[in-house]
């Protein structure tokens, strides 16, 4: 991956063939088949180092003999990674955080996509990259329900265990309940206990049998199964017990968790009174699914599909194209199916790109994956009863600290219908973090469903500090001046 | 086992940040979160309205939970920002701008 100026080979001319917005396996895969293709490529990605937060992995300066212990599916990635950093024809961009993109017109060579990126802090901590085509690999976030007690010191998301434990090798607590509801909470909770803690349970809402509704599409992913079957086989190994239909319904301590209360759940997930156990533990790990990160697109006006459990992601053609012209999409940002789907249509979006025929294998792949994306969103989407654990004093905005009290107040005695509404009201949402983690409570207890609906507009898509705005477009970042 | 262990992690030697004056060793390319939480630190933020307690949240950098105060300057995310020799945190209440006069 050639980041430095002189680095010979790389293209002269001011505009790539490709950008590709995001690293990890949907990104790296698609910038791969693009340059193996023979087009010019910039892979821009808001982290330090390529993988996104799937192929998340500790900094160099930590020394990891056996990063793979973590993962699973690193060959894929070492062998992306190497293949990338010898390629001549990408130009890998880390730390650049993409905050808006401007839409090109196809085939008019003096409107190129512009890709508006921050790079720090300074006036001058911002790029511009020139493109043909953009393809959005920006994967998704996880989502979260309050309960009583989740913003103590102690209670974190289970995709930030797992980051964390990834990249610095560190654990939250030493005895950590994993709590919510989706796959996310196994892997977690496997990589968690191979670290050394101690997980008393894995807390989750659905009964598992949702799944069972789909046999034959469990049975067309065999891979699939066998990771789960691994993973439960570490849990099982380290005597870590797998709660279902059950909740973490409040977060005991003062100025950090030192307990949790779990509640068994009816099927709509409805706390069942007098089922409640306390379990003691320093950490709590929580989420329920993922949601796609498609805030660049959807200011684009590009087309959105609802999944069945709320979650709102990209609609893509057979081809990966979105509906806007020029902009491809790969990965989670088209719906959560996981890193073998995503490796799958970054190839697929690449070839598309490249103007070439599609590979029977990825195809394959795609439709086998996508369906087990359907079962698994159905299998965990979140009864509807679950608003029954949050109190009035809980928070749901952890950012503005705006409680489920004032937000049941702009519903039922204010009138608000929809989380747009309660967010004017009430400030929910408002905050630093800009929705990404109330947003889907705050739609439910609105009573507009989960995160049904278009996705914020979010004309930003992260903080960018005033002064870039300020400062005019003097330097188009260039793919590299060449030896001339 | 602990997580070095277990990707048979040999880190250059510890640095040392100072958090709210205290000595708190980081291993080269741990973020100043992680060096926390390494050290049994949870919280380094009170909270604009009710005075409470939060440190990382998400570890990716979308929640903005884990703002504190570094090197003077307020509001930074911790979970993103590398551990650097001599960095000094402080714990930062409420908007963290009760430095700056304005």
């Amino acid at each position: 991956m050639p980041t430095s100026k002189s680095e010979p080979g790389a293209g002269r001319a001011g505009v790539y063939d490709l950008a590709v917005i995001g690293a990890g396996p949907a990104g790296l895969a698609a910038a791969d088949t693009a340059a193996a293709l023979g087009l010019r490529v910039a892979l821009l990605d808001a982290g330090s180092r390529p993988g996104g937060q799937y192929y998340r992995h500790p900094a160099p300066e930590l020394g990891a003999a056996r990063p793979e212990k973590l993962h699973h599916g690193w060959t894929a990635f070492a062998r992306l990674r190497a293949r990338l950093a010898a390629s001549p024809l990408v130009d890998h961009l880390p730390g650049h955080h993409v905050w808006a993109a401007e839409a090109g017109v196809p085939g008019d060579e003096r409107r190129p996509w512009r890709l508006h990126a921050t790079r720090g802090p300074g006036a001058g901590d911002r790029a511009t990259v020139l493109a043909r085509a953009a393809l959005l690999a920006t994967g998704a976030y996880e989502r979260h329900l309050p309960f009583p007690g989740w913003t103590l010191p102690g209670v974190v998301t289970a995709g930030g265990a797992q980051a964390m434990l990834k990249s610095s090798l560190v654990l939250p607590g030493r005895r950590i309940v994993v709590a919510g509801s989706g796959p996310l909470l196994l892997a977690a909770a496997s990589s968690l206990v191979a670290a050394g803690a101690e997980v008393p349970a894995i807390v989750e809402a659905t009964s598992y049998l949702g799944y069972a509704r789909g046999l034959p599409v469990l049975t067309g992913n065999p891979g699939k199964l066998a990771e789960g079957t691994a993973h439960g086989a570490r849990l099982l190994r380290h005597g870590v017990r797998l709660r279902r239909s059950s909740a973490v319904v409040e977060a005991h301590g003062t100025d950090r968790v030192t307990a949790v209360t779990v509640a068994r759940l009816d099927a709509r997930w409805k706390p069942v009174p007098g089922s409640e156990r306390r379990i003691a533990c320093d950490a709590v790990a929580i989420g329920h699914g993922l949601v796609p990160q498609i805030e660049l697109a959807a200011e684009l006006g590009a087309e959105t599909v609802t999944g069945p459990d709320g979650a709102v992601a990209l609609k893509v053609d057979a081809r990966q194209r979105t509906s806007v012209p020029g902009l491809w999409a790969a990965g989670e940002t088209c719906g959560v199916g996981g890193a073998d789907l995503a490796l799958a249509e970054g190839v697929l979006a690449a070839r598309a790109v490249a103007g070439r025929p599609d590979g029977g294998r990825e195809v394959a792949v795609r439709r086998r994956r996508r369906a087990f994306a359907a079962l698994m969103a159905a299998a965990h989407a979140p009864g509807p009863d679950w608003t029954g654990w949050v109190t009035d004093d809980t928070d749901v905005c952890r950012c503005e600290e705006v409680p489920a009290r004032e937000i049941r107040a702009a519903v039922a005695e204010l009138g608000a219908g929809d989380a747009r509404t309660v967010k004017l009201l009430t400030r929910a949402g408002m905050g630093w973090c800009q929705g990404r983690m109330c947003g889907p409570a705050v739609a439910c207890l609105s009573g507009g469903g989960g995160a049904a609906g278009r996705p914020d507009s979010r004309p930003l898509s992260c903080p960018v500090p005033l002064a870039q705005l300020a400062e005019p477009v003097r330097s188009v970042e260039q793919p590299g001046p060449g030896p001339d | 086992m602990d997580p070095l262990d277990l990707v048979g992690a040999e880190p250059g030697p510890a640095r040392t940040i100072l958090f709210d004056g205290r000595p708190v060793p980081a291993l080269p390319g741990q973020t100043l979160a992680a060096a926390l939480w390494a050290d049994g630190v949870l919280a380094w933020r009170t909270t604009r309205n009710g005075g409470r307690p939060r440190g990382a949240f998400c570890g990716i950098g979308q929640c903005f939970d884990c703002l504190a105060t570094v090197n003077g300057r307020p509001n930074q995310r911790l979970c993103l920002l590398p551990a650097e020799p001599g960095d000094t945190v402080t714990t930062q209440e409420g908007h963290g701008h009760a430095d700056l006069e304005v």
